[in-house]
Parts: structure tokens; sequence; C-alpha cells
């Protein structure tokens, strides 16, 4: 065979290239696979990809400013607001036209919203101009600056013009600023007042959180995935069934017991003083705070640490730690130097799955966190159910992505993630 | 280590039982005793109880009721890892997170042992088994045989004097099992130490060791050198269980002067060794082992006793020739002839005339 290298590809039997008839032969196994697994695709890409996509986008997109005001947006970029005086007269024509359309088709109250976002007091100003300009029809005519601040002060003053200025480009950086506490402003990005500044703050707390959630899970899981695996099998089973209980009852069940337990009226606190060892008037508050949320977390994502564990420690045969204690290793210096590395893999599987579940948990920390112990998610939550506000959470959204693939990243560089074993 | 004591034992299992579930016994009322430098294999079926022994002694399993003694002290309440017994496992058991160096060094760190005598001993350890340059490899990177030696280095490098082996070559494939025989044995033999080798395979067990225990049941069957083992077998079970073995079914119909008279069940009268046949009206199994059956003439012992066969089938297996016959009955009688240049080749319906000494004939319970 070494001599087919020198004369060109390798040949089959019919003369055609060797690779060229494995292709052939391995396409139609290829298709069938494809076709087994086309369902999930589509429902994946659909489901799934579309969505976050379209959140990514919606991150940066700032069309309405461009969409609702196109001709206001186009005279106002000559404008120079250093020079302290308010546009001219045909930005207000501009605006008069833009409006009018807008009213009829009722976009000034959402442009209104959006522009809030960056200056409180525009929503009002666009509504209250709404309903003036309704009036209004093609046949009214100028001077529109007058008009317009007689109509509403807010016409009349700088910072508005600048915020519709600095805001009509299709795409902007704003929400992802937002998103770290800082704002777009005329003069380019600067850090919100400090009054404002909670979303590093509540990253921060997220990461945190989820790394003391994983701790603790860690420490809980490994004995009893250690047991599972080294127990007889039938006396492993029960276990089993005891460590998978938990699946079975609806998660918003066990974080509203977390609630009957852990209250200030509650079974735990009610204990504590009937022992003795808290008094009646300084019972422990163990919910609405940080102790709540890690106490609840732990207990609903310990499962999800134990099982890649336990799986890890099944393969690991007995007699390794025989060896060890035939070599004349203690049973903890056989445990620590034979068992556990071998074991740490499991760790890191589970480590993983439960970090990057707690970072973006929202119902259990909505439950029992009260305003201490939430999560960035309950404030992802909060701004697309609440504020409307779909830009801010879709930038929040996408760098709690970014942080997450960066631990994935950092996990393989210092682990390894073939090192991970799930089963 | 303590030395021998007055008897000369260094490892002895006094009465030894066991029981894992309350109900039967794994191992029952077991004697042994070996002295110091000794191969001794233990060789039985699996679910024999060998392993539970081994496991016993070297402190993995209790003993329910007995005495297990070290060169003179019980050792039943002294955990593992104090016992100071090499041991070799099955799958080697070689730390798969730590390369070959740190393995064989492990027994040593935990004896809190200098570096620069560590890594001496773990040198000349490594060089003993001829896998000097491998040291920094891991496990994985090893073949079969090769993890083989280091894990017989790592029981080896804190110089125990008793090393135990548990079906050690039991995964590598037959060649190599052949020459690792012979390697393990010749280290043991070179270093002086006492060896208990767990094994089902007999070739092993004969080639090896020094003494072979052949466990069944729970009990030894039988504790004897290796030739004694195979020729002289004490019971039935160790006949067949130990090589091929023709049997033959009979009664004994007189016994006088050390000879057994057994008169087989298609009326044959045969003389035999009696080995566990006491008394006449006994049913016996009588057993002949396969190349001390002879049926060229010139050969024959003049007192030997000849018997009709006949030639069912002909196997050609290269360095011998094995020859089924159907003798008295049974169809399963083989006959095994080296393969010279004057050996006759049988043909199946041939009938011929074979004959044996009657002491390589045993008499055996039924």
């Amino acid at each position: 065979m070494s001599d087919t290298s020198a004369t060109g590809p390798v040949l089959a039997a019919d003369g055609t290239p060797l690779k060229r008839s494995l292709a052939r032969a391995l396409r139609v196994q290829k298709t069938r696979a494809l076709m087994l697994i086309a369902p999930l695709l589509v429902f994946v890409l659909i489901s799934f990809i579309v969505p976050i996509l379209n959140m990514l986008l919606r991150s940066v997109d700032n069309d309405i400013v461009a969409d609702t005001l196109p001709l206001t947006v186009e005279a106002v970029a000559g404008w120079d607001a250093s020079t302290g005086e308010l546009p001219g007269e045909p930005v207000f024509a501009a605006l008069a036209q833009d409006m009018i359309v807008a009213v009829a088709a009722k976009n000034h109250t959402k442009l209104g919203t959006r522009l809030n976002y960056e200056q409180t007091g525009l929503s009002s100003l666009f509504r209250k101009s709404g309903r003036a300009i309704k009036k209004w029809d093609a046949e009214t005519v100028g001077p529109f600056k007058e008009q317009f601040l007689d109509l509403h002060d807010g016409w009349g003053r700088i910072e508005v013009w600048e915020t519709i200025q600095t805001h009509s480009r299709r795409v902007t950086p704003g929400y992802f600023l937002n998103a770290v506490d800082m704002q777009l402003t005329p003069e380019g990005a600067q850090s919100q007042p400090e009054n404002k500044q909670i979303l590093i703050k509540l990253f921060w707390r997220t990461i945190w959180m989820s790394l003391m959630i994983t701790t603790t899970c860690i420490l809980l899981a490994y004995p009893v995935a250690y047991l599972l695996a080294n127990l007889p099998m039938r006396k492993a089973n029960v276990l089993m069934i005891l460590v998978l209980l938990p699946f079975w009852t609806s998660l918003l069940v066990r974080t509203s017991a977390w609630k009957v337990m852990l209250q200030q009226q509650g079974v735990i606190n009610d204990v504590l003083v009937w022992i003795g060892l808290v008094a009646d008037d300084g019972r422990l508050v163990m919910i609405n705070n940080q102790t709540g949320t890690i106490v609840a977390m732990t207990h609903i994502l310990l499962p999800f640490m134990i099982l890649p564990m336990y799986s890890v420690m099944q393969t690991i045969p007995q007699t390794y730690v025989r060896a060890a204690k035939s070599l004349g290793a203690t049973n903890w210096t056989a445990f620590w130097r034979v068992y556990f590395p071998q074991s740490v893999p499991g760790i890191g599987a589970g480590s993983i799955l439960v970090f990057i579940l707690s970072i973006g948990y929202y119902i259990t920390p909505e439950i029992v966190g009260g305003t201490k112990g939430v999560f960035i998610s309950n404030r992802i939550a909060y701004h697309i159910s609440s504020s409307l506000n779909w830009g801010l959470a879709a930038a929040l959204g996408a760098i709690l992505l970014v942080v997450v693939l960066g631990l994935y990243w950092c996990y393989d560089k210092i682990v390894g993630i073939d090192n991970v074993k799930l089963g | 280590m303590a030395s021998t004591d007055s008897n000369g034992a260094f490892v002895e299992f006094d009465r030894v039982q066991k029981s894992y579930d309350g109900e039967t016994l794994v191992v029952k009322d077991l004697n042994l005793s070996l002295p110091r430098g000794e191969f001794l294999t233990m060789l039985g079926p699996s679910g024999s109880g060998k392993t539970t022994c081994l496991m016993m002694l070297a402190g993995f399993e209790t003993a329910t009721h007995g005495d297990i003694r070290l060169g003179g002290v019980s050792i039943n309440n002294i955990p593992p890892h104090k016992r100071g017994i090499g041991m070799v496992f099955q799958n080697y058991a070689l730390f798969p997170h730590m390369t070959v160096a740190e393995n064989l060094s492990f027994p040593l760190e935990v004896r809190k042992m200098g570096k620069s005598e560590r890594e001496a001993k773990v040198k000349r350890a490594l060089e003993m088994v001829q896998m000097g340059e491998f040291g920094g490899r891991r496990p994985a990177q090893l073949s079969g045989g090769q993890q083989q030696r280091i894990a017989l280095a790592r029981a080896l490098v804190f110089e125990a004097e008793l090393v135990l082996m548990d079906e050690p070559l039991g995964a590598l494939d037959k060649q190599l099992r052949e020459r690792m025989q012979f390697e393990i044995k010749h280290i043991a033999d070179n270093l002086g130490i006492t060896v208990v080798y767990v094994t089902h395979d007999q070739t092993e067990a004969l080639t090896m060791s020094d003494r072979v225990a052949v466990f069944e049941d729970g009990r030894i069957q039988q504790l004897a050198p290796p030739d004694e083992l195979y020729e002289k077998p004490q019971n039935s079970f160790v006949a067949q269980f130990i090589g091929e073995n023709n049997t033959l079914m009979g009664t004994v119909t007189k016994m006088e002067g050390g000879i057994a008279e057994v008169t087989l069940d298609d009326g044959e009268v045969i003389d035999t060794v009696p080995v566990n046949v006491n008394a006449v009206g006994e049913r016996t199994l009588v057993s002949i082992r396969p190349e001390r059956v002879e049926f060229n003439k010139d050969r024959l012992h003049p007192d030997a006793h000849t018997i009709k066969a006949e030639v069912l089938e002909f196997i050609y297996m290269g360095d011998i020739y094995r020859t089924r016959l159907s003798v008295a009955g049974n169809d399963d009688f083989v006959v095994k002839t080296r393969n010279a240049p004057d050996q006759p080749r049988l043909k199946p319906g041939e009938m011929l005339e074979i004959g044996w000494r009657a002491e390589d004939c045993r008499a055996l319970d039924a």
C-alpha cells in the first residue's frame, strides 16, 4: 500500500478515488441520521434558537425613534446642542408632520415610553402633546415652534432634543450601557447616577450566590453520591428514590414549603424557640433574604449535583481504595489521595450544571428571595413583563449568556471539558 | 513483621470460617499453614471460597470464626493498612490519575519515607520488572502486560514479605500469560518472598507453585506439590479438576495388599490403587490420566492390564494426538500420544487393545 501514496490518491476497486467512494457509501447513512433528528432540529430552531437571536437583536435594536419621527430625526441631525439654543423652525415643522402621522397611528406613546427609559418625563410629554395634536390636521400651519412650546414646556428644554438626537440611530449600545449601570448621553457613555446603579450589584450578587449554592450543593451531595455508589444495590435504590423524589414534586410546591419552614412564625423558628435556643422576640430572619434563596435553591438543585457525581463514582472500582489500603494508606489517605481525585470529574460536571442553572434561576428567588435575595433573572423578568423595557431585558440576558459562556470557557481551560463526565 | 513462630509457619489459618449472610458458610473450617518463602496457589472454580480466603488474609474481609496468624501474631483485628502485605489485584488497580512512578512511590510516601530514598527504591523496583523507562507514563498508556509488571512492582516496592495475588494474569492473552508466569515466579524466588496466589487456571497453578491448595465448596480438597496433585489426586474432584482425566465407574469387589479390585459396570475387572475407598461393595470412580494409557503393544508394561477399545475420533493437535475411545461403556475415554514419527494415527472404527499399569489407576470416591 505504501507505493500508492507516491503515485496519487488511493483508488477503489472500480477506479474512482477511494475518498469519493467512501463519501458516497456514507451519504445514505448520514441522510438517514439527519432525517431522524430533523423533527427535533426544526423544533429547537423555531422554539429556541430563533427566539434567542430575536432577543439578542432587540438588545441593540432602536428603530422606533427613526421610524416614528423620520423627518424630525433627519432635521435635528444638523443641530448643535452646545450652542445652547433650541432647534429652529424646520425641525419643529418636521416634528409636527411626524407627530400627526404618529398620533393617527397611535405610535407616539410607544415612542414616549422608549425615550422615557433615557430621560424621565418624556412619556408624559408625548402623551400630553399627542392629545392636542390629535385635533390638528394637514391644514394646520406654522410656525410650529411656538405651538409646540405652548403645548408643553418640555419641547423648550434642550435636554429633550438632545435625547431625541442621541437616540435617533437605528442601532444603539444604550441598552447594554444601561445593563451595566451606564447611560448613553450626548457626551458619550457615562455612569448612571449613584442611586440608579443596581444592575452591576445584582450581577455580582447573582454570581456570588450561585457560587454559594454550588458550594453547599457539593458539600451536601458528595457524601450522598458516595453512599449511593457504594451501598448494596437494594439500599442504593431506596436512597436513589429519595434523591429523585424532589423531581416528582412541583417546583412551586417545594419552594412554598420552604416558605413555611423558614418564615419567622415558621416550623424552624418555632422549634428553635421551643427548645429555647432562640428568644421569642429574637426569631431568626431566614426568608426574604439571601439565606432563604440559598437554602431553598440548594435543596432544589441538589439532585443535579448528586446524579453526575454518582455516575462518576459508580465507575470507580472498590479495588482502588483496597489497593491503596494494602499499600499502607489509612482510610483517610486512601480516600483523599486515590478516591477523591478520581471523583473530581463528577464534581466538575455537577458544579457546571448547578452553577449554570442557578445563575439564571427565577421562580425560587422570586418567592423566597424578598428584595435582598433576588437574582438578575428577576430583574429581567421585571423588564419583560412590568416595565416592558424589552431592549434592556434582552441586553441583560445577553450579558448573562456571555458570562455563562465565559465561565464555561474558563472551566474548559482550567479543568478541561473532556474531564467532565455525566455518566 | 514478627519472625516465624515455633512450628515454622509464617502464615497460618486456624479453623477459619466465613459467612456473609449468617446462613451459609463460604469458607468451612480452613486450616492452612505455609512457611516463609513458599509460593502457594489457591486453585478452584469460582465461588469455591479461594478469593474470600485471600481477602481475609489481606484484611478486607473479617473471619466469622477462627484465627489468621502472620508470623505467629493473630492479625484478625489489624486493619489492612497495618498488615504490610503487598497485593496484586485482578485488574491491577493502578491509580489512573498518577504516573507509574507516583503509583510506585505511593506506598513509600504513606510510610513517610524521604524523597531521595523513595526515588531510589522506585527506580530499583521498576528495573526489577524491566520497566525502567516507563516511570513518567500514565497507566492508561501501558499495555496489559506492562500494567501487570507495574502492579507487581508496586506490591513489592515497600519490601513486603508476603505478597497476595488475586488472579493477576486473568486479563492477559495466552502467550503473555505464560511469560509472566515465569517472570513472577523468578522474581518471587529471587526476593525470597512468600506468595499466596489465587487462580482458577490449573496450568498456572501447576507451573508456578511450590504447593497448590485446591478449593471446592469452601474447603481445601487437597494441599500438595503440583506433581503429587496431578499424579496422586486425593479425591474425584481434584482428579477431574486438575488436568484431563478418564473415569470409569465400578464397584470394589476385593481389597488386599494395597490393591483394590474393581468390577467395572460392564463386567470387566481391573486392579486399582485404593485412594479413598475403604470397603468391598463401595461404588468407586476409577481415574486414569490420558497420557498413562498405552495402545502400542511394544511399550506396554508386562504387568499392565489390557482392555478392548473402539476408536471414535482422532484429533490432530499439533504436538499431540488426542484419540477418543469407547472403553467399558465410557464414550469419552481419551488417550493422548506424542506426535512422534513412529506414532500411528488411529482411524475411527478401529478396534484395539489398550492397557495401563495398576498404579496409574486410582479408585476414588464415586
